[in-house]
C-alpha cells in the first residue's frame, strides 16, 4: 500500500488499502425521497462511526441546494442533518455533496460551519471545467475534496481521464467513476479506474461509485479496486437512487475474504443494516423494471421515483418515460424534462 | 434622422451575435465600434469586414474617438464593466450590461424596460433570466408567488468559458432577478449543462408556487395561463421569435415532497435566429436580443430625438 502525498508531501486522501465511504444518507435520500429524519441520521452515523467507517456522507440527494421543487424538498434542512451528523461522529469525518448550478461555494461555506469536513463535488463526466471554482473554494475552506465525473459510461476512459484530470488540476484529491446510471458492466468500470489511475498518478487518488440496477455494484467494485481505486463508495442495504448502491454491510464481507484492509468491523455493519436502517426503508430499493431499464438504457438512477410520480399524474408507464429520457441523453438534474416527455405522449395521444 | 452610435465592447461570441442583431434589425441605432483586448481575435476582424470601426486597444482607445457612442453594449466581464461602467457614466454614454457586473438594476425588457428607460446603466441578468423572469412575472401579477425556481438547461457547446468559470454567479443573478423582476417572494435557479450531439435546444422550465385555491378556481386557472400566453406572445413579438411554451402551463396540487405547495409548472423552448451562434443556443441569443431591445428602445424614445433637438 502506498500514501498518496501532494507536491508538498502532505498525506491526501485515505491511508487505508482502501476507504469505504458511506453514502447512506445521502444516495439513500432519493429512495427516501428526502424524507431523513434527524433521528434516522444520528442513529445511522452513530453505528457507522463505531464501526470505523472513515467518512459518512449527509446531504439531500441531488447535493447541497437540492431541496427544490424539482429534486423533491428535504424534510429536515440539509445543514441541520449535516450539523447532527457532526456531532454524532466521534472519529468519522462527516461530506457533503454539491453540483455546480445547483449547490454554490456559499453552500459549501454554510457545510462547513455545520461540521462538513469533505466536500464531493459532482460534474456530468463531460463538463469537469465548471467545478474549478468550488475546488479551490474547498480547498481554501479546508476541506478534503472528492470529484465526482457522473454518468460515466457515457464516455470513454480516455475522454474520462482527461476531464478527471481537469479536476485534480483544480484542487480534487480524489477523483471517482460515477456510474450513475448503473450502467458500466465489469471491465468497463476498471477500465475507466485504471484510465484515471494512470491519467492523475500520484497526484490524487481515484474513486469508485456504483449503482446495482444491472446487479454489478458490488463486482464491479472489487474490480475498481484491483484496478487501483482506493475509495469506494457503498450505502447500507443498498440504499440509493435506482436499484440502489453497492451495499455496505455485503462490501465490507467480500473484501475482507479477500483480504483486501478496509479497517471497519463487517458483524457491526451487518447488525446496522439489519437493526437500524432495514426498519426504516419503507421503499427498498430493488432491481425492478424501472431500475433494470436505467441500467440498460443508461439513465441517471435518481430519475426513478421522478418518473413514477410523472407515470401516475399523466399515465405513461414509468419504463417508456425512462427509455426517452435515455434517448433523448439527459443527465443528472434534468428530472423536468421527464414531465415534458409525458407532455409530449400525452400530446401525441398515443395514451389518450 | 440622426441615429444614435453604439459601440460593442467585447469581441467574443456574444459580442459578436450583438453585432448581426444591431446591423440586421436595429431602427435605431448604427453599429459603430467593435472593441476587444486581442489583434488576433476572430471577432474584431469579423466587425471589420462588416464596415465597423474596429479596436484591441480597448476602451481607452473608444473614450478617444472623435465622435464618442451614445449607448455601449459591454459583453466582457463583470471585473471589466464594474472598472468601465464609471467612465460610461461620466462620459454620458448609456451602458447596457450582459456581464454578471449588475452595476444597474436588471432589465428584462418584456417585464420592465418601460419603467427603466431613464437608466444610464441596465443590467441584462443571465440567460436563464431572460427566459424565465417573465414567466414568473406574468403569474405574480395574477396571483402571489411565494417561491419561484426555475431549470434552465443549456447545450454544453453554448456555455463559453465566462460562464463556465463561474457558474456561480448564474445561480445567483438568477436566483435574485426571479424576485427582484419576477415578483417572487423567494427564488432558487438551478443551471444545467448538457453534451448530448445534435445539442439540444435551450430548455426552461419554471416553476411558481401558487395559493392552494387556485386549484378549485377555474376561472383564476385560465387567468395564470391567459396571463403567460400574453407575455410570451409580447416577447416573441418584440425581440426573440424563438421564445416558444412547450405545452400548457400544468396545475399541480401540493406534494410533501413539494414542502405542501400548490404549484403552475411552465415548459419552455428558446430557439435563437442563428444570427451568429447557432439556433441551438437560444440561452446566448436571448440575452443578445433582449439587450439589442433596450438600445434600441432608449435610442428611440430618448437618445435620437435629443439629438435631433
Amino acid at each position: 500500500m502506498t500514501l498518496t502525498t501532494d507536491k508538498d508531501g502532505n498525506v491526501i486522501g485515505t491511508q487505508r488499502e482502501v476507504r469505504l465511504t458511506d453514502t447512506t444518507l445521502r444516495d439513500g435520500s432519493h429512495p427516501m425521497s428526502h424524507r431523513f429524519t434527524e433521528k434516522q441520521v444520528r442513529d445511522v452515523v452513530h453505528g457507522l462511526d463505531d464501526a470505523g467507517i472513515e467518512v459518512i456522507e449527509v446531504t439531500h440527494g441531488d447535493g447541497l441546494g437540492g431541496s427544490s421543487f424539482n429534486y423533491g424538498f428535504s424534510l429536515v434542512d440539509t445543514f441541520r442533518l449535516i450539523e447532527a451528523a457532526a456531532e454524532e461522529a466521534k472519529r468519522a469525518k462527516i461530506a457533503c455533496l454539491m453540483l455546480p448550478g445547483l449547490g454554490t461555494i456559499e453552500d459549501l461555506k454554510h457545510a462547513y460551519s455545520a461540521g462538513a469536513r469533505v466536500a464531493r463535488i459532482a460534474t456530468h463526466c463531460t463538463e469537469a471545467d465548471i467545478s474549478i471554482q468550488h475546488f479551490g473554494a474547498a480547498r481554501e475552506i479546508g476541506m478534503e475534496t472528492v470529484g465526482f465525473l457522473m454518468l460515466a459510461h457515457r464516455i470513454d476512459p480516455a475522454q474520462l481521464a482527461r476531464q478527471a484530470t481537469i479536476m485534480v488540476d483544480a484542487g480534487c484529491q480524489c477523483v471517482y467513476v460515477v456510474d450513475s446510471a448503473g450502467s458500466l458492466i465489469l471491465e468497463q468500470a476498471s477500465d475507466r479506474v485504471a484510465a484515471l489511475v494512470d491519467a492523475v498518478g500520484d497526484r490524487a487518488q481515484v474513486g469508485f461509485h456504483g449503482h446495482q440496477n444491472l446487479s454489478l455494484g458490488l463486482a464491479n467494485s472489487v474490480l475498481a479496486q484491483r484496478a487501483g481505486a482506493r475509495q469506494i463508495d457503498v450505502a447500507l442495504c443498498s440504499l440509493g437512487a435506482g436499484a440502489g448502491n453497492t451495499p455496505t454491510e455485503v462490501m465490507a464481507a467480500v473484501f475482507d475474504r479477500l483480504g483486501v484492509a478496509t479497517e471497519v468491523d463487517v458483524p457491526k455493519l451487518m447488525s446496522l443494516a439489519q437493526n437500524v436502517v432495514r426498519p426504516f426503508i419503507a421503499r427498498l430499493p430493488f432491481m425492478d423494471e424501472g431500475s433494470i431499464i436505467q441500467g440498460y438504457a443508461g439513465v441517471y438512477s435518481s430519475f426513478l421515483l421522478h418518473a413514477e410520480r410523472v407515470s401516475d399524474r399523466y399515465g405513461i408507464p414509468v419504463v417508456e418515460l425512462l427509455q426517452e429520457a435515455g434517448r433523448r441523453g439527459y443527465v443528472g438534474g434534468q428530472e423536468d424534462m421527464l414531465i415534458d416527455i409525458a407532455l409530449e405522449k400525452v400530446s401525441e395521444g398515443s395514451h389518450a | 434622422m440622426s441615429h444614435a452610435i453604439a459601440a460593442i465592447v467585447g469581441s467574443g461570441n456574444i459580442g459578436s451575435d450583438l453585432m448581426y442583431k444591431l446591423l440586421r434589425r436595429s431602427e435605431h441605432m448604427e453599429a459603430r465600434y467593435m472593441v476587444g483586448v486581442d489583434p488576433a481575435s476572430d471577432g474584431l476582424a469579423r466587425a471589420a469586414s462588416e464596415g465597423l470601426v474596429a479596436s484591441a486597444e480597448g476602451v481607452d482607445w473608444l473614450f478617444a474617438q472623435d465622435e464618442r457612442p451614445d449607448i455601449v453594449f459591454e459583453a466582457t466581464s463583470a471585473r471589466a464593466h464594474l472598472a468601465n461602467a464609471p467612465r460610461y457614466r461620466q462620459a454620458g454614454i448609456v451602458a447596457i450590461d450582459l456581464t454578471p457586473a449588475a452595476v444597474g438594476p436588471y432589465c428584462v425588457p418584456e417585464v420592465n424596460l418601460e419603467a427603466n428607460l431613464d437608466q444610464m446603466n441596465l443590467n441584462m441578468v443571465t440567460c436563464g433570466g431572460q427566459a424565465t423572469t417573465p414567466i414568473v412575472a406574468a403569474v405574480s401579477r395574477v396571483v402571489d408567488v411565494d417561491y419561484a425556481e426555475i431549470v434552465s438547461s443549456i447545450s454544453s457547446r453554448s456555455a463559453g468559458p465566462g460562464t463556465r468559470a463561474n457558474i456561480d454567479e448564474f445561480t445567483e443573478t438568477t436566483s435574485d432577478a426571479l424576485v427582484k423582476v419576477g415578483g417572487a417572494a423567494k427564488g432558487k435557479a438551478i443551471v444545467i449543462l448538457n453534451p448530448a450531439e445534435p445539442p439540444m435546444m435551450m430548455r426552461n422550465t419554471i416553476f411558481c408556487s401558487i395559493p392552494t385555491s387556485v386549484l378549485d378556481d377555474k376561472g383564476l386557472q385560465d387567468r395564470i395561463t391567459e396571463s403567460i400566453h400574453q407575455m410570451v406572445a409580447g416577447v416573441q413579438s418584440t425581440y426573440v421569435p424563438g421564445y416558444q411554451l412547450r405545452a400548457d402551463p400544468q396545475f399541480d396540487a401540493p406534494l410533501d415532497i413539494w414542502d405542501g405547495m400548490a404549484r403552475v409548472a411552465v415548459f419552455m423552448q428558446v430557439t435563437g435566429r442563428g444570427d451568429y451562434l447557432p439556433p441551438y443556443a437560444g440561452n446566448l441569443d436571448i440575452i443578445t436580443s433582449a439587450a439589442a431591445q433596450v438600445g434600441d428602445l432608449i435610442a428611440q424614445r430618448r437618445i435620437n430625438p435629443a439629438k435631433a433637438a
